[in-house]
């Protein structure tokens, strides 16, 4: 499903990323780790093209995302985008924020998008929330609201760009429930994430990442247990998981 | 009787369908010109902040061109200056030169409002597969526009005054019947006093319309 092959990125005279591979397969969970500044959100936003390249190549679902022939809007119409700060459209309600993309880029009726919106937000815990502003939640509730409105336009990959780092601990668990629910249902997804103990329950795969490279690509119960490179080793002894 | 001069408020009766018929000609003019300057302020604070370094040249030369003269000047320019040129009424020329000359001080505000937008927002728009133009609609200029309501309510309360500068280029709005009711009657004192209060009555109801739809859009914090 994802095709990357050596992606190469600088900003003026610093270089992002030097040169990363990675695939990934339908229905695969893959975590991006690594340190910060290592280059994993930048890298996860080249995937549907928020952020240019400057070498190399990237398919998604068999579209080259950095081709000029590409039609950008076609290919992000089946890629969900999550944010680290949510990015909640703040004059719409939950419900409204979920059924703008349905109704405006695939033409889905209103009142069928709007249903639909309900539905999905239900199924994260949110049906009582539908006609509630952003501000009006909490945290946990605004990245839950998030995922709802990528899982809108029926994807068949989501990327999550630290989806829990700007949240309280105590909202942690009800967004990674949400992704573990997701990951069960056999959605494919990348997710850069410091939540290892995440990772070691239901990635398929951890991609670690140092100075802009995959350095180390392992299941995670060998990623854990027996990491190869030292600059992975010397990571894994540092954190808490 | 106050250094000399009587007065008499009943010339105000006498004149009051004159000096109504100007009123409801600068309410026309200030409509039309809003519209005017909401459709050229949106296009021109779009073109702005436009990647295109053509684009956004002529756009900031147009804003920097029109806050540095004078709105008489500019309304003398549009209906004697074009006037020469392509036959233009006066009325016609008063709506564009009013537009116009608002529409620059719009796009000013059009631009900062679309800037204090966190980019994040564009971001999620266009990733969920949106057009920039969609996300500017749907997305971005809704809360802009929220932003911006205050200072554009004073620009637009500003029109309405300014209004009364196209009494040079003949058309007969307010200020302009003022003159000529003085003119028949000599009872300047009343007339103009009446004039500003009818003044004040179209702009105080304006910024409180302005009020009203604030609170109406207010984004809950």
């Amino acid at each position: 499903m994802i095709q990357v092959a050596d992606v190469h990125k600088r900003y003026g005279n610093t270089a992002v990323l030097n040169g990363v591979n990675l695939n990934v397969a339908e229905g695969e969970v893959v975590v991006i780790a690594g340190p910060s500044g290592a280059g994993k959100s930048t890298f996860l936003r080249t995937l549907n093209g928020l952020e240019p390249i400057q070498r190399g190549s990237i398919m998604v679902n068999g579209m080259s995302v950095h081709d000029r022939r590409t039609n950008l809007n076609l290919l992000r119409q089946h890629i969900g985008f999550v944010f680290q700060h949510f990015n909640l459209y703040p004059h719409l309600t939950a419900q409204q924020n979920v059924a703008i993309a349905p109704i405006h880029v695939l033409n889905v009726p209103k009142a069928e998008a709007e249903t639909r919106a309900k539905d999905i937000l239900a199924g994260l815990g949110l049906g009582d929330k539908i006609c509630s502003y952003p501000t009006q939640l909490s945290g946990g509730q605004q990245q839950r609201v998030a995922i709802a409105r990528a899982l809108a336009i029926n994807p068949n990959l989501i990327l999550f760009d630290e989806p829990t780092s700007a949240l309280d601990p105590e909202m942690i668990k009800e967004v990674l429930d949400a992704m573990r629910a997701l990951a069960g249902k056999g959605m494919t997804m990348v997710v850069v994430s410091h939540e290892m103990g995440f990772a070691k329950e239901v990635c398929s795969r951890i991609a670690f990442m140092d100075k802009g490279v995959i350095i180390e690509e392992a299941p995670p119960a060998e990623f854990f247990a027996n990491p190869k490179h030292p600059r992975t080793r010397e990571f894994l002894s540092k954190i808490i998981y | 009787m106050i250094g000399g001069y009587a007065t008499d408020w009943s010339v105000i009766g006498d004149y009051l369908g004159v000096l109504l018929y100007g009123v409801v000609l600068t309410l026309r003019l200030s409509v039309l010109s809003i519209a005017v300057a909401i459709i050229v302020g949106i296009f021109a604070g779009l073109c702005r902040i436009s990647k295109n370094p053509v684009v956004a040249f002529l756009a900031a030369s147009y804003v920097e061109f029109i806050r540095g003269i004078p709105l008489l000047v500019f309304l003398m320019f549009i209906y004697f200056g074009i006037g020469s040129f392509v036959n233009l009424q006066a009325k016609t020329a008063a709506v564009l030169g009013l537009g116009v000359f608002t529409g620059a001080f719009v796009a000013e505000m059009v631009r900062s409002g679309i800037e204090g937008i966190p980019r994040g927002q564009m971001e999620a728009a266009r990733s969920s597969g949106m057009t920039y133009l969609q996300a500017m609609r749907l997305i971005i200029l809704p809360q802009a526009f929220r932003r911006i309501l205050p200072p554009l309510a004073g620009q637009f309360i500003s029109l309405i005054k300014d209004s009364s500068l196209v009494s040079v280029i003949s058309v007969y709005d307010l200020t302009l019947q003022t003159r000529n009711v003085i003119i028949a009657t000599f009872r300047s004192f009343e007339i103009w006093t009446f004039t500003a209060v009818l003044y004040f009555v179209m702009t105080f109801t304006l910024s409180q319309a302005f009020r009203a739809f604030e609170r109406r859009f207010k984004i809950e914090h």
